[in-house]
């Protein structure tokens, strides 16, 4: 049996190779001659990086609003709505068919192009908005369909009207899968590549993008230090997203517990 | 399930529910309709369509029906006009499902002993474990690429490790097929690693104990008993990691340099200088035939498998 530490040693040990040159003095990165903090002073003050961060933010943050969402209206259609004609095949498509992601990159390359539409920040958004869209839908609906309908049929019973209940009952119940349904959706918008390549245009151009195009130009540790400060905002907002996406259930089984034993005592 | 099926009758338990969220059916699921279908099915018609139309002088494409998008893919034309046999581009094809077949498998052999000793660890470390493994797939994809070229590349880790023990100086890993099936292995396990142990945690540790009192060696359990209740579980784990792995654009383009191209980089390549469309789109019309393929046989085989348990 294969020790944990290997594997562990293995998924990490390219991330720390670059987190270390990231400090080298050198300019090559393989020949180490000193520790030095220039090259995150320098990726401070690059301002197409900068840009490129301001662009992939923005698109981020709209992707992700809008396909969560989208989203949670298609969660809560294909869950709570009642007789739902097409109810396997809405959730097919809110699903994105396994197609791998060039083709769709391509094609809706070929849709702007036929549209007319140049503005690279509008194709960004819609692109990222639609493949986002999933990823953001799969851990609401699991929520979703772990949610008993009796919250909602209370509220009802109480004349709360739908939106209060939505407000009030549904959305803080399914809130933890709302929430890493938009962490997942920002996190694969920040980190697409072959579709933001396809539809940027010159003033939009995302982050990985703009260090595909660095790295085309070679290594240099100025890259290093961006990749570095990068790879440590993932994995705090990484942890971030898993400890709400593990606490969450934990939470709900105890309130589940805790209504059980209720029950048994009024009994 | 219900509790309150306990104490109310189904039928007045059910009558608010339905008023309630009467016609949230079309309302909840129109703006997922409008996104998906603009952005999402159009696409793939245009691309059908653009796949038969004929290429345009200087770029783009003209709505005139012409395959030579699609014999592009086997024939070359000549200056003559006469169709020449190019096996070029039969080889990317080739070679594209070659490396998601073998990222694929090497996923596989790793996941399956890694996951194996994870699920048997107390609660605790088991969720730490597959923290950490998880983790790694948060890192953007073109940083975990770019990390194997620092590694394997002219002034990378690999080849000054090797110069100080004493071999020749200035090897390069990079730019072949290996470098490519390297990083696509990197950039995939997590994919792979997640389906197969959340199925080998299920699997009844009974069962194996019943297989080892029945006299079975530790090759039968794995194939008669460990194979057949996971399978379901390793397969999700295989469509995870090889229809990417088709479409892998990237790790060809960045660690397989111009020649090593797959599918994927070819169709990027078409379209990025606005090349040829018409048989960007056949190539991604083969690519999406390809996929189509695979997950027909995995689906059939998984209702196979269903039907004889």
């Amino acid at each position: 049996m294969p020790r944990s530490p290997s594997s562990s040693s293995y998924l990490y040990a390219p991330l720390a190779v670059i987190v270390v040159y990231s400090f080298n003095a050198n300019r090559v990165a393989g020949v180490w001659t000193g520790f030095s903090l220039k090259w995150y002073g320098s990726a401070l003050n690059n301002a197409a990086l900068m840009n490129a961060l301001k662009t992939s933010l923005t698109v981020a943050a709209i992707a992700t609003v809008v396909s969560t969402l989208v989203a949670l209206s298609a969660a809560l259609a294909i869950i709570r709505g009642k007789d739902l004609r097409f109810r396997k095949l809405s959730e097919t498509v809110v699903n994105l068919p396994l197609l791998p992601e060039i083709v769709l990159a391509v094609a809706t390359l070929l849709l702007f192009s036929l549209l007319d539409i140049q503005n690279g920040m509008l194709r960004l958004v819609i692109a990222h908005s639609a493949f986002c869209t999933p990823f953001a839908f799969l851990p609401i609906r699991a929520r979703l369909q772990g949610m008993s309908l009796d919250f909602e049929e209370a509220s009802a019973d109480l004349y709360a009207d739908r939106w209060t209940t939505f407000r009030r009952v549904t959305l803080p119940l399914i809130f933890p899968g709302v929430f890493s349904g938009a962490m997942l959706a920002f996190l694969i918008s920040m980190d697409d590549f072959i579709t933001s390549n396809l539809l940027s245009t010159g003033g939009s151009t995302t982050l990985p993008v703009y260090i595909f195009s660095l790295i085309r130009a070679g290594t240099s540790p100025e890259l290093n230090a961006i990749a570095t400060l990068l790879i440590l905002a993932s994995l705090v907002l990484a942890t971030v997203a898993l400890l709400v996406a593990a606490r969450a259930p934990a939470k709900m089984q105890n309130h589940n517990h805790r209504t059980i034993i209720k029950e048994r005592n009024i009994k | 399930m219900t509790d309150s099926a306990l104490h109310i009758p189904a039928e007045t338990a059910r009558a608010p529910r339905a008023r309630f969220w009467h016609d949230l059916s079309f309302w909840g699921l129109l703006p997922s309709r409008l996104l998906m279908g603009f952005a999402l099915i159009l696409p793939i018609f245009i691309i059908a369509a653009v796949s038969v139309a004929t290429r345009g002088a200087y770029g783009g494409f003209t709505w005139d029906f012409n395959l030579a998008g699609y014999s592009q893919i086997l024939f070359n034309e000549g200056w003559t006009g006469e169709l020449e046999f190019t096996p070029q581009y039969l080889m990317i094809i080739g070679r594209t499902f070659l490396l998601a077949g073998a990222t694929t498998l090497i996923c596989l052999l790793f996941a399956v002993p890694v996951a194996y000793f994870i699920s048997r660890q107390p609660p605790g470390r088991k969720a730490a474990l597959v923290y950490l493994v998880t983790l790694p797939f948060w890192v953007s994809m073109i940083l975990r690429v770019y990390a194997w070229m620092i590694i394997l590349g002219k002034d990378g880790t690999l080849p000054k490790l090797l110069e100080t023990l004493g071999l020749p100086a200035g090897m390069s890993f990079m730019f072949n097929d290996g470098a490519t099936l390297t990083a696509m292995v990197y950039t995939a396990m997590p994919l792979m690693v997640l389906p197969v142990f959340a199925s080998i945690e299920k699997l009844d540790g009974t069962l194996i104990e019943a297989s080892h009192d029945l006299y079975g060696d530790r090759w039968v359990t794995l194939r008669r008993v460990i194979l057949p209740l996971t399978a379901p579980g390793l397969t999700a784990g295989a469509i995870l990691v090889f229809v990417p792995s088709l479409g892998a654009v990237l790790e060809p383009t960045l660690m397989g340099g111009g020649k090593q191209m797959m599918m994927g980089s070819l169709i990027q390549l078409q379209f990025g200088g606005g090349r040829n469309w018409p048989f960007g789109a056949a190539i991604a019309m083969a690519l999406m035939a390809l996929v189509m393929v695979f997950l027909i046989f995995t689906a059939l085989r998984a209702a196979r498998r269903e039907a004889t348990p």
